[in-house]
């Protein structure tokens, strides 16, 4: 009864959010897109014990991938990148959101089978090498993709403005975000409970004896993280609408900005829980755009400050804080003292 | 495609070019060397993975630059350079990395990521954005009909990478404080119950890290260029030469970052300028996978 009304009053505030607060409709969109790399980097990161540092990656290529599709629906990539958006390509309506839908699927396809092979090669790397390895990756594909003049280079590629009203597609990419987001969220809380949820968790909790288990780790671990590029490259291809202009480094494959703010969204939450990633989102969000402005050229220094503090003092975050002090609201039970001393006789 | 083949071609048919890739690639390479070293012994000692290595190196450089800017003479730099990050490192060291010893391996990753970027978004602030050099008033050698040039400073700048490590190693083959470092890192525990005061140990190793770097970065601002946010690259070239190597391994270190050098400098020559941090990342990889191959065939041998 409680958490139907409270499922209802979160996706009342959902729908009703752009309409009464109309001057952040992009600022609550980019805040759903945060939720969603929150999310989905758990999915390793919390609940497998991996800690990726390169989920990044999917978001940069899913960007491109669905760029491209966008774009071939009408025009020859080539041609049009050398343009750098001249302004002489047209797309009709039909071209424009055929391109957002096939797009994002074929950045959603494409990020799967990325994750698989690259975690085929670097899911054999344990703990630190596999975050480090991960990150290369990530850096590795901005630096290429940047001397790639097939796809711009590191000019980036201009994609066509929404046809239309402006704030209808304002509105209209918010709930591209918020419907991702959603589905990714009922989709992450059916799966952890499942058997591969469970698996997930044997396998962070000690790999060695999971595999005596008779687990495939191997296995589990690449689906698990194509599940999540799947959803991040998704998330990419509809950023890549949105922004009209993206580059490679800066805003594709933005290492650390993007790539490392949903570790930090994650940790803020509190680490392998459902509820987690979606409150150090908020939070981190609503920090980084409230004190942005009174910080005068200083707020990438307060960032990094951020993180320091929040791995090092706060790492538990704001669920493993409540678990420590209120254990009655996650149905535990805290053993009286007595009976513990009973059970030493 | 035709423009790389070229290239290759080009190393083929006038051998001097390969002279002349090969010793800018060593040279640079025995700096990445000497910052490397700096990761191996934080890493070995306390066992954190410093991933704001390569920004101790470019503040450093920074550092010299400034200095050079306020009329100095540049080799003067290095020292203060030394000085100036050992003072870094050691506030740091009580801020944070004291907290993160001992607790899982990815908190000190990204603790010190968080490090990294407030480093390099701080000297972006102060210093811009653009790429920044000390030129040092010094004649340039010619070899082989003038095709490989060597300019003195950048002779100069092997003569102190070399100096450097010397004294590093002779320091902690030596000294009182560098016998205390190699004890607490093969056992911290018994160091302990030697009487070492392991708290110091560390505070001392991180402070001599990040020195070693800002000394690094020195030299490596009078030979090639320095930029705010070049700080991640060298980082990683540092975790691709200590992954090569293994840790505890100078000789490797030395091989491997001599060798990182030369690649580097060819793979910029082979597929263009704009693919040198390219290639020392995907050299990261490859360094990894086959590691990961070794650790294959151990296991099959375990079975």
């Amino acid at each position: 009864m409680n958490k139907t009304l409270l499922y209802g009053i979160l996706i009342a505030g959902t729908i009703i959010a752009p309409f009464i607060l109309p001057d952040y409709r992009t600022q609550l969109a980019t805040m759903w897109l945060m939720i969603i790399v929150a999310l989905t980097w758990d999915m390793t990161g919390g609940q497998m014990g991996y800690n990726s540092l390169g989920n990044i990656f999917f978001y940069g290529t899913g960007m491109y991938v669905a760029a491209v599709v966008g774009i071939s629906l009408a025009y020859n990539v080539a041609d049009y990148t050398n343009a750098a958006g001249g302004g002489i390509y047209k797309f009709t309506d039909g071209q424009y959101f055929g391109g957002i839908f096939l797009g994002s699927i074929a950045a959603g396809l494409f990020c799967a089978a990325c994750a698989v092979i690259i975690g085929w090669i670097t899911f054999g790397l344990r703990g630190p090498y596999f975050a480090i390895g991960t990150l290369g990756v990530a850096i590795a594909a901005g630096e290429l993709v940047s001397n790639w003049d097939w796809v711009g280079g590191g000019q980036g590629i201009a994609l066509p403005v929404y046809p239309g009203d402006f704030n209808i597609g304002k509105i209209f990419f918010y709930f591209l975000f918020a419907g991702l987001g959603c589905a990714v969220f009922i989709f992450v809380k059916w799966l952890y409970s499942t058997r591969f949820g469970a698996a997930m968790n044997a396998i962070r909790d000690d790999e060695e004896k999971a595999e005596a288990m008779g687990i495939h780790t191997l296995r589990y671990k690449l689906i698990a993280w194509a599940m999540a590029a799947f959803f991040v490259g998704i998330a990419g291809a509809i950023s890549a609408f949105q922004l009209i202009h993206f580059e490679p480094l800066e805003t594709a494959y933005q290492t650390i900005n993007l790539g490392i703010f949903m570790v930090v969204c994650v940790l803020l939450g509190g680490k392998g829980t459902l509820w987690g990633p979606v409150i150090g989102a908020i939070m981190f969000h609503v920090f980084k755009e409230v004190t942005w402005n009174y910080l005068l050229g200083w707020q990438w220094v307060a960032l990094g400050a951020l993180i320091v503090v929040t791995v090092v003092y706060f790492q538990d975050g704001v669920m493993g804080w409540l678990m420590l002090k209120r254990p009655e609201w996650f149905g535990m039970k805290v053993e009286q003292k007595t009976a513990s001393a009973e059970a030493v006789k | 495609m035709d423009q790389v083949l070229g290239n290759i071609d080009l190393l083929f048919q006038f051998p001097v070019v390969n002279v002349k890739i090969l010793m800018d690639g060593l040279m640079i390479g025995a700096l990445f060397a000497v910052a490397a070293y700096g990761l191996a012994l934080v890493w070995g000692v306390m066992n954190v993975k410093n991933l704001a290595q390569g920004d101790f190196v470019i503040a450093g450089g920074y550092v010299s630059w400034w200095l050079a800017q306020k009329g100095l003479p540049p080799l003067l730099g290095v020292p203060i350079a030394f000085i100036v990050l050992w003072g870094v490192g050691w506030v740091l060291y009580k801020l944070v990395i004291s907290r993160v010893i001992g607790r899982d391996l990815f908190t000190s990753l990204l603790a010190t990521f968080g490090i990294a970027i407030m480093i390099a978004q701080i000297l972006n602030l102060i210093f811009g954005s653009d790429t920044q050099s000390i030129k040092l008033p010094y004649d340039t050698l010619y070899f082989f009909d003038g095709f490989v040039d060597v300019p003195i400073a950048k002779l100069i700048g092997v003569i102190m990478a070399a100096t450097l490590a010397t004294g590093v190693v002779v320091f902690m083959k030596k000294s009182r404080m560098g016998q205390a470092i190699r004890a607490t890192a093969q056992d911290p525990r018994a160091a302990r119950v030697m009487g070492i005061d392991t708290e110091k140990v560390y505070a001392f190793t991180f402070s001599l890290n990040s020195a070693i770097c800002g000394a690094a970065g020195a030299i490596i601002v009078m030979v090639w260029l320095i930029q705010p946010f070049y700080g991640i690259t060298y980082s990683i070239r540092s975790f691709v030469i200590v992954t090569a190597a293994g840790l505890g391994n100078l000789p490797g270190v030395i091989a491997a970052g001599l060798g990182i050098g030369a690649l580097e400098q060819y793979g910029a020559h082979i597929f263009g300028i704009g693919y040198q941090q390219a290639v020392a990342v995907l050299l990261l990889l490859l360094v990894l996978l086959v590691r990961l191959a070794q650790q294959r065939r151990n296991r099959q041998v375990l079975q």
